[in-house]
C-alpha cells in the first residue's frame, strides 16, 4: 500500500497527467505570489538604517540562493534514486535540475555583484562564499554538459547521478564558509536557533519570497520535467495522443 | 529491500560519504588559504607575512579616522579586540565605510607594523533594520 504512489511514477502518462494538475494550481500560484512578493519588498518594506534602499535586492538574492542550494539536493537525490531503482522519471528530474540550478545561481552570483558594488565597494571578491558558488555553477553546468557528452545515454545517466552526488560535499560548505572561514560576505541573517537579525517588517517579505521562489522551481522542474517524457516517448500511443489534443 | 537495490544504495552512500571526507580533509589542510583576510591578531603576533599581498579585515577604530585636508590619503585603525594594526590609504572609500564598522583592506605589512593598502571594501554585517529601529536602538543604548 505504501509502495503504490512510487510505483504509479514508474508509469509516465499517470505522472504527465498528475504534474498538469499540480500545475494548474502550482503556476498561478507561484507568479501570484512572486509578483507581490516583489511589490511588497519594493514599495511597503523600510529602507535599512545603513544601506538605504539597495538592500531591496535581498528579496531577489536570498530566494535565488537558498534554492539554488535545495535545488543541488532535488538534483542529487533524484540522481540517487535513479542510479538505485532506475527509476526514468527520477533520471529525468535530474536532467531538468541541471539547467534551472545554474541560471538560479548565475542568479544568485549576478545579483550579489549588482548588490556588492555599492556596498562592499566592489563587484566580486574570492572569498569561501562566492567561490563555493562558482563552484556550484561549474557543477550544475558539469552535469548538463556531461549528460550531453555520452551517445550512451543509459551510461550518461549514471555518471551524471555520481556527478551530482559527489558535488552534494559543496553545500553544506557553501552554507557553513561564512562560519567557518574569514570571508567578506556576510553571516546569514536568518537563523534556524536564536533570533534572526533581520527586523520582521523586513523578515516577512522575504520569508514570503522564498516560499514564492521554491513554488516557482517546483513550476519549472515539472514543465520541465513533462517536456522530457514527452519527447523520450515520443512514439507511443499516449504521447501521440497529448500531443494531438494540444493540436 | 531487493539484494541488488541495497547493494547500490550501499554504493551511492559510500560515494557521498567518502568524498565529503576528502574535501573536508583537504580544506582542513587549506584553512589557512581559504580565509580572505588576516584578522588584526594575528599581524600583532606576526603571523601574517611582512612585504606580501595579503587582506586585513577588522572593525574600524571608533576615532581613528584622519583623513587629510589636502588629499585623498587616510589613516585608520583596525582591530579584532585582541590586536590593532595602523592602516594607511589613498583614495576613495566605499559609502558604507565609518568608524566602528567592519572593513577588509587588500595591501601590504611594512616593516613597522603598518598595513599599506591599495584597496579597501567595507564589510557589511548581517544586521538589517529600518533607520527608526536603529534610532530607537541606539538612544536606549545611550540611557544606559
Amino acid at each position: 500500500m505504501a509502495w503504490t504512489w512510487f510505483h504509479r511514477l514508474g508509469s509516465s502518462p499517470w505522472v504527465y497527467r498528475f504534474s498538469g494538475t499540480l500545475l494548474r494550481f502550482l503556476l498561478p500560484l507561484a507568479i501570484a505570489m512572486i509578483v507581490l512578493g516583489c511589490i511588497w519588498g519594493i514599495a511597503f518594506t523600510p529602507p535599512d538604517f545603513r544601506q538605504g534602499n539597495s538592500y531591496r535586492i535581498i528579496y531577489i538574492h536570498v530566494p535565488v540562493s537558498v534554492v539554488s542550494l535545495a535545488g543541488y539536493y532535488v538534483m542529487a537525490v533524484a540522481g540517487a534514486v535513479s542510479l538505485i531503482w532506475r527509476l526514468k522519471v527520477a533520471d529525468m528530474a535530474m536532467r531538468v535540475a541541471a539547467p534551472i540550478g545554474a541560471v538560479l545561481t548565475f542568479l544568485a552570483l549576478l545579483t550579489g555583484a549588482v548588490w556588492g558594488k555599492p556596498t562592499w565597494g566592489t563587484f566580486w571578491v574570492w572569498d569561501a562564499r562566492i567561490t563555493s558558488m562558482v563552484v556550484l555553477l561549474f557543477l550544475y553546468l558539469g552535469v548538463f554538459a556531461l549528460y550531453e557528452a555520452f551517445d550512451n545515454k543509459t551510461l550518461a545517466s549514471k555518471a551524471c547521478a555520481i556527478l551530482s552526488l559527489v558535488g552534494t560535499v559543496n553545500i553544506p560548505i557553501i552554507y557553513k564558509s561564512v562560519d567557518w572561514w574569514y570571508s567578506l560576505h556576510q553571516p546569514a541573517s536568518i537563523k534556524f536557533t536564536g533570533e534572526s537579525t533581520i527586523d520582521p517588517s523586513m523578515l516577512y517579505p522575504l520569508l514570503w519570497m522564498i516560499v514564492a521562489v521554491y513554488l516557482l522551481y517546483a513550476c519549472l522542474l515539472l514543465l520541465g520535467l513533462r517536456v522530457t517524457l514527452l519527447e523520450s516517448e515520443a512514439k507511443t500511443a499516449w504521447a501521440r495522443k497529448v500531443v494531438m489534443e494540444v493540436k | 529491500m531487493h539484494p541488488k537495490r541495497k547493494k547500490r544504495l550501499i554504493v551511492v552512500l559510500a560515494v557521498v560519504v567518502l568524498s565529503s571526507a576528502g574535501v573536508g580533509l583537504v580544506s582542513y589542510g587549506l584553512r589557512g588559504n581559504i580565509n580572505l583576510f588576516y584578522p588584526p591578531a594575528d599581524v600583532v603576533a606576526g603571523k601574517a607575512p611582512v612585504g606580501q599581498s595579503i587582506r586585513l579585515g577588522g572593525m574600524v577604530v571608533e576615532g581613528s579616522i584622519q583623513r587629510s585636508d589636502t588629499s585623498l590619503d587616510v589613516r585608520f585603525e583596525v582591530t579584532d579586540y585582541a590586536g590593532t594594526v595602523p592602516v594607511k590609504y589613498s583614495g576613495i572609500l566605499p559609502d558604507l565605510f565609518d568608524e566602528g564598522q567592519g572593513v577588509v583592506a587588500a595591501g601590504q605589512l611594512d616593516g613597522e607594523g603598518v598595513f599599506l593598502a591599495h584597496e579597501v571594501l567595507a564589510k557589511h554585517d548581517e544586521n538589517y533594520m529600518p533607520p527608526e529601529v536603529a534610532e530607537a536602538l541606539e538612544a536606549a543604548g545611550k540611557k544606559q
